[in-house]
């Protein structure tokens, strides 16, 4: 694979002891890398359940007045999906990836609290379960957003919407445990010379992601509890008829559900900012404009709930300040969007897979962030609103936001990970598959959306060319789907005959690089002095110092630990 | 041609001003995202192909550039500033309904059509056909004003078909009786959620008589998709019959339950049969 202008020196440990094996270790480790690895495998076959009930929704919506499924069903199908894809998705797959390389970027041994660490990830796993086992009875079917009265007691009987209740508690509370260990960890236990100036670029967005989980879990904690109690102990938070208020669920939860969006994108931003330079070979454009404005982001997110209930009887004047502070949060995600376009500017770009996921995050988001503006205009989401338009603008936010930056991470960490590289081929076969798939699913729903076809809805009549559309859209996410498979089957290949990747493959330039691939238990057995936010590229810049200024190379510092502790 | 192909990027219009008025709003808003959308992904593009990796090429160490990245910031803030103004100027034509043109139904105190309200909107001369609209699991009830009780008995009322006059304002009470709903009609413009325990307040005015489709926009259930509602506008002495015939069937139907109900409590002399 890669050749080195050094041969790597090595530290041989003497008396270490044996790497625990078996399942045993693996229930009881507190290595943040295992249970990184845990958390991605996990959210990665909760991600592929949520894809299954997309396609069954696609399949139903492929026909006009389809009899595929029942209403219950698909009203259960899109509950599922949605619930599934932001709980034990997305938000959990960005915790699994900074569990394994938070530590390692930032120069730490573990995490501020390895079993806190281990705690979160069996939450994870328990929510997930008492979620997924409401298949066997009767699934929650009152959408990922559950409104009351829908959801109530009364219209939602069944234990289904109780196990979201409990998923929410319990993702919940893994999410806050995990929130506080990366907070503390980023705090406590950076390199020598890392500064918050030199911190990753994914660092800061996922400090970012922690606080706002620690400020936006706890209000849908207390909603879904709310919700409980109305449910089974006779309260009436959300009983008009009793003095309460279906408006106040409303604001609760899109007061956690808007930040919940930055939660799923701000680390896929943070993922892109760091793959872009090393692809780019060029350092990001504006470091400080990108931070400030993940910073920036996240606080506005915390004004914009609001624009959820545009068409919900609120005062006008609530209308005009939400659409402004929407406006302002497009500047600072403009200005990402512009600084990553100026990273790519004047480089040398190479199309390896992790840099093609990125640029089409770059597409892909876009078209999400600009439909979004459409959506902030109050007048204009009146019409748009609860519409195939919102679906489609989600949709280029998530898997534009979130998805392609997760699987640009697969394709730039797995090397990291397992010590081998990914096929390249198969990887562009799936980069062109999945892109391509978003595109024919989604374009289309946005036409859809403003003829007026609602969403949610499980049938629809052959009104203008509505069935076409949808059949296109329904096309599309079999291409989508094919995308995902490649990347699959590439994955279960490389583990066994994948090319060894070295530590350093991608000449990248961030410290988990510094160290072997797949990391020894305790990472490092040195960690250099940080000197910029690029600390793998002064190290590289001093080893060619070295070896052109002395044939021995001996003195370059490493911790790179190849005795396999 | 250009119209119908603008017409596929494009929300409903073309039944009532407020839905016009929105459609040129999302237009220009269209056009101007257009822009930015062509600027930004054509930049991207030709990153992508003018700066790939080459014999020779060497990338340019350039860590940021601060005039550059104030000015994009301000150009963003001038762009959005300039959508929220073109925002604020179309409002209230978005918002705020005219009044009934000449050719529109007699609002009057003589046939209980006035409404007036200080909570809603009205139209200048105050005078609007206010139709109050609930939402219940899985069907649309619209009911008429003209009570013939002071309790608001004997009002008239029709499902899932909404009959109006043309060339009149016609105000709309948004109320729910079980879970949230959305009244929509695509045409007639934007939706508004039917809350439990709130009202929400919209209106149109139909220049073309025709019939004006949508459905519950808001999940509601199972038989969330078959929530449907047709809007007929229909000139304003046809109205003035179809509400009278409506009223005359409702008495009637009232009038042979409450016999049904006697008769039933004389049958079997259970008292505990009340009024439904």
């Amino acid at each position: 694979m890669a050749t080195y202008a050094a041969p790597i020196p090595q530290v041989h440990a003497h008396h270490a002891e044996h790497e625990a094996a078996g399942w045993t270790s693996w229930i009881t480790t507190t290595d943040h890398k295992r249970i990184g690895i845990m958390y991605m495998v996990l959210t990665f076959v909760f991600f592929c359940l949520g894809g299954t009930e997309a396609l069954m929704i696609r399949l139903q919506l492929g026909a006009p007045n389809n009899t595929l499924v029942t209403p219950e069903t698909y009203n259960q199908l899109f509950t599922m999906h949605g619930t599934t894809m932001i709980f034990l998705f997305v938000v959990p797959m960005m915790a699994g990836l900074a569990n394994y390389f938070l530590p390692l970027m930032i120069g730490a041994r573990d995490m501020a609290y390895p079993r806190l660490n281990a705690l979160s990830f069996w939450l994870l796993l328990a929510g997930g379960i008492v979620f997924y086992a409401s298949i066997f009875w009767s699934p929650p079917e009152a959408g990922w957003t559950s409104y009351p009265p829908l959801s109530s007691a009364l219209y939602s009987p069944s234990g289904g919407q109780d196990a979201w209740i409990y998923l929410v508690h319990l993702t919940g509370i893994s999410s806050i445990v995990g929130a506080i260990n990366f907070y503390a960890t980023v705090a406590n236990m950076r390199a020598r010379g890392m500064s918050w100036g030199r911190l990753p670029l994914f660092i800061w967005a996922m400090l970012t992601y922690s606080v706002l989980i620690i400020f936006a879990m706890p209000v849908i904690a207390a909603a879904v509890t709310m919700l409980l109690t109305d449910r089974h102990f006779g309260t009436h938070f959300f009983d008009q008829a009793e003095g309460g208020s279906p408006l106040l669920w409303q604001n609760l939860f899109w007061f956690f559900g808007h930040p919940e969006v930055y939660i799923m994108v701000l680390p896929g931003f943070g993922i892109v900012s760091e793959i872009l330079p090393v692809f780019a070979r060029k350092p990001i454009f504006g470091y400080k404009a990108i931070a400030a404005s993940t910073v920036a982001i996240a606080f506005l997110g915390f004004l914009t709930w609001a624009h959820h209930m545009f068409t919900t009887p609120i005062p006008e004047a609530i209308l005009v300040f939400v659409m402004l502070s929407s406006f302002l949060i497009a500047i600072p995600t403009g200005v990402k969007m512009l600084n990553w376009i100026a990273t790519l500017w004047r480089g040398t770009i190479e199309f390896k897979t992790p840099l093609l996921f990125c640029v089409g995050f770059i597409a892909l988001f876009l078209i999400g962030g600009i439909s979004g503006v459409f959506l902030a205009i109050f007048p204009v989401d009146w019409q748009l609103n609860e519409t195939y338009f919102v679906v489609a603008h989600i949709h280029f936010v998530l898997v534009g936001g979130a998805v392609f930056p997760i699987f640009a991470a697969i394709y730039y960490w797995f090397p990291k990970i397992t010590g081998r590289m990914l096929g390249e081929r198969l990887g562009k076969v799936s980069f062109w598959l999945m892109f391509w798939g978003v595109l024919v699913t989604f374009l289309i729903q946005h036409v859809i959306g403003m003829d007026g076809m609602p969403r949610r809805v499980y049938e629809y009549d052959n009104v203008g060319n509505l069935a076409l559309y949808n059949q296109i859209s329904t096309v599309g996410s079999f291409i989508l789907a094919a995308g995902v498979i490649a990347t699959i089957i590439n994955v279960w290949r490389s583990l066994k005959v994948g090319a060894i990747a070295g530590p350093d493959p991608w000449k990248a330039n961030t410290l988990e690089w510094f160290t072997a691939s797949p990391p020894p238990v305790n990472n490092f057995d040195v960690v250099p002095l940080v000197r910029s936010a690029e600390p793998m590229k002064d190290i590289r810049r001093e080893i060619e110092r070295h070896s052109t200024n002395t044939a021995d190379a001996a003195g370059v510092p490493t911790g790179a630990t190849q005795a396999g502790v | 041609m250009i119209p119908s192909i603008l017409a596929f990027f494009t929300p409903e219009s073309g039944g009532s001003p407020n839905a016009n008025e929105i459609d040129s709003l999302y237009k220009i808003t269209l056009v101007i995202a257009l822009l930015i959308f062509f600027a930004v992904e054509g930049g991207l593009a030709y990153a992508l192909i003018k700066f790939r990796k080459r014999k020779g090429a060497v990338a340019a160490q350039i860590h940021g550039n601060t005039r550059l990245e104030v000015g994009w910031t301000a150009a963003a803030a001038v762009i959005l500033v300039g959508l929220a103004v073109l925002t604020f100027t179309k409002l209230s034509s978005i918002q705020d309904p005219p009044n009934s043109g000449p050719g529109g139904a007699v609002l009057g105190e003589q046939n209980n059509l006035l409404y007036a309200s200080s909570e809603r909107k009205l139209p200048p001369d105050g005078k609007a056909l206010n139709i109050q609209v609930i939402g219940k699991q899985y069907i649309w009830q619209f009911v008429y004003p003209g009570a013939n009780e002071p309790d608001g008995l004997g009002a008239p009322y029709s499902y899932e078909e909404m009959v109006v006059p043309t060339d009149t304002t016609v105000s709309l009470n948004i109320v729910s009786e079980d879970v949230v709903h959305s009244w929509w009609i695509p045409e007639l413009g934007g939706k508004f959620q039917a809350v439990p325990g709130y009202h929400n307040y919209t209106w149109f005015k139909i220049s073309k008589p025709g019939i004006y489709r949508g459905q519950c926009a808001f999940l509601c259930g199972r038989g969330h998709a078959r929530m449907i509602a047709t809007v007929k506008a229909v000139p304003p002495a046809q109205f003035e019959t179809w509400l009278a015939h409506q009223k005359q069937e409702i008495a009637k139907a009232n009038a042979e339950a409450a016999n049904a109900r006697t008769k039933l409590n004389s049958q079997t002399g259970a008292a505990q049969v009340e009024n439904p």
